[in-house]
């Protein structure tokens, strides 16, 4: 058979099969539209391999490869529902992805704890140390923000808790992101962000405690800090997993290790911006409430309690169904 | 064999699915209009949540984490695969077996572009797709994911009309390949080139009879004015 009448055979169901596409690429729900699809997508697969072996023009195998191009990219195409993942998710995805890989979130905090606690202790030791850690303009904003004799305490209304609430996002929700990405390179990125981020919090912790703030300090950041600490490790720690993978890739190759363990972290990479989110709203809309000490101390725990209890216990309770061990996929 | 910028995807169907990769230049183009895109974007929203103070610098901060993280993943699912800076490059990101990117998959991709961005200018990035046989960055490989260019829509093509006349020698396939090819891309060669061209095909004819048999032949073989002389029965069943 000649290419010309071999295009004259099949240029309609051609056709047909591009309205077909269109439709398909525009809408969610294509309904009846798709009812040819399948059919139609195999009979060109097998033309394809037809005008291949038979040598007709490029022409026509470019025009038949990226048809069927099209047609794999809706076939394949993923349509589920979110809503019941998102339960699924919440209800044993996340505290089941984040304590399937504990040992790097142990790993990650325990580099914040322990630099806070080093960079604390350094600074009891000579207080001017902390302008090794901090820069000056952030000592002069840490002290205006928390001293009971500096910050003017009735200025802050709603628009200041919003604007705040922005800054969270923006600035935590970026750090976290980063430090995950960071773990790409060797998890030195990561490694360094923990470090990093636990020597400052020792750093402010322990001068305002000396300059007397403990107690505003303590009460602003006891609440949001279970969420957003709790977040930052969990970041930490999934940047240390994706950095173990290239650094030591085990049987796998390496680029595969790679992606693998970015499935793994996805999930809790999910929770960490939920998480996030979260600390934003206590944080801009609690922590700065001025209260009753006892008051916020009390929150504070029960937060504290809450996430570590989610975390821990969160999806126990059902045993994981054999073969579906990724709450999110 | 070939050096190329081909992907070759076998699919569960059997059929052959050729991609051709994006690289690093026409993407760093696409980035560069995103780019572009967002600032501007930014920069128009700026001016009316000035008047609102803190509640619109905090719309604001809240913009600018939105248009940082999740500019890309937005538009490349709203649009498959396909920001607007890709869209006017005309490329795509698809999965690494050809199926269409998923959430996850940009997420991923997205998340992990800070490692790429490294230490500045996308230098990581670059030196990983260089590296990379099929040219992705590391946020690429980590998702599984491609940045192909996506086909232009093919030219309507004109039939000339006219006798064929059998070739003189045994046909091949590679022959018939280079004989159609011939009479597809004609059109957009001068009459000196396509007379050279029959030149090689008939060196003992002068060069406007020898393209005048060029173009007889290749009607021949594209078909256009035989009767069937196969039947095609069995193939289309």
């Amino acid at each position: 058979m000649r290419q010309s009448q071999f295009e004259q055979r099949y240029r309609p169901l051609w056709e047909r099969l591009e309205a077909t596409l269109k439709t398909l690429e525009k809408t969610r729900r294509p309904g009846s539209a798709a009812a040819d699809f399948a059919g139609d997508y195999q009979s060109l697969c097998h033309q394809l391999a037809l005008a291949r072996e038979r040598g007709y023009s490029l022409a026509l195998q470019d025009y038949l490869n990226d048809l069927m191009l099209r047609a794999h990219r809706q076939l394949y195409r993923h349509r589920t529902p979110l809503l019941p993942r998102l339960a699924a998710f919440f209800a044993a995805g996340f505290p089941r992805a984040v304590r399937r890989q504990w040992r790097w979130h142990l790993i990650s905090s325990a580099a914040f704890v322990l630099s806070a606690l080093l960079v604390w202790a350094l600074i009891q030791y000579d207080p001017e140390l902390v302008h090794t850690v901090v820069g000056p303009d952030q000592v002069a904003d840490l002290e205006e923000m928390y001293h009971p004799d500096l910050r003017d305490t009735g200025a802050r209304d709603r628009a200041d808790d919003v604007m705040m609430f922005g800054y969270y996002i923006y600035n935590n929700i970026g750090i976290a992101f980063r430090t995950f990405a960071g773990g790409l390179l060797l998890g030195v990125g990561a490694l360094l962000a923990m470090l990093f981020n636990g020597s400052f919090f020792g750093a402010a912790a322990a001068h305002l405690s000396l300059a007397g703030a403990s107690q505003p300090f303590f009460t602003f950041v006891i609440a949001h800090g279970a969420p957003e600490l709790t977040a930052i490790c969990l970041a930490g720690g999934a940047g240390l997993r994706l950095g173990w993978a290239v650094l030591a890739p085990g049987s796998w190759g390496r680029v595969d290790a790679i992606r693998r363990a970015a499935r793994e972290c996805l999930p809790v990479m999910y929770g960490v911006f939920f998480l996030l989110v979260t600390a934003a709203f206590i944080e801009a809309f609690w922590s700065s409430r001025e209260l009753d000490p006892q008051i916020k101390y009390t929150v504070g725990a029960v937060c504290w309690a809450l996430v570590l209890l989610y975390l821990l216990l969160g999806g126990r309770a059902a045993a994981p169904p054999k073969g579906s061990g990724h709450g999110s996929e | 064999m070939r050096i190329d910028d081909q992907l070759h995807i076998d699919t569960p169907e059997g059929a052959r699915l050729s991609l051709s990769l994006a690289g690093p230049l026409p993407r760093a183009l696409a980035y560069g209009i995103d780019l572009a895109l967002r600032g501007l974007v930014l920069l128009v929203l700026s001016i009316p949540l000035m008047l609102f103070g803190g509640h619109g610098y905090g719309l604001y901060l809240l913009l600018m984490f939105l248009l940082e993280w999740f500019y890309p993943v937005f538009f490349e699912m709203l649009w498959q695969g396909r920001t607007p800076g890709k869209r006017a490059v005309k490329l795509a990101v698809v999965h690494g077996n050809g199926a269409p990117l998923t959430f996850n998959g940009s997420l991923v991709r997205n998340l992990l572009r800070t490692a790429d961005l490294f230490p500045i200018c996308y230098l990581t990035g670059f030196v990983v797709m260089l590296i990379s046989p099929r040219q992705q960055r590391l946020g690429d490989l980590a998702a599984d994911t491609l940045v192909i260019h996506l086909p232009a829509p093919p030219a309507t093509r004109v039939r000339e009309a006219g006798a064929g006349e059998a070739p003189d020698w045994p046909l091949d396939r590679e022959d018939q390949l280079v004989l159609l090819a011939f009479s597809e891309r004609a059109p957009a060669l001068s009459e000196q080139r396509q007379q050279e061209l029959a030149r090689l095909a008939y060196p003992e004819q002068p060069a406007p009879a020898a393209l005048e048999k060029l173009r007889r032949v290749a009607r021949h073989v594209l078909g256009g004015a035989d009767p069937a002389r196969e039947s095609d029965q069995g193939a289309a069943r």
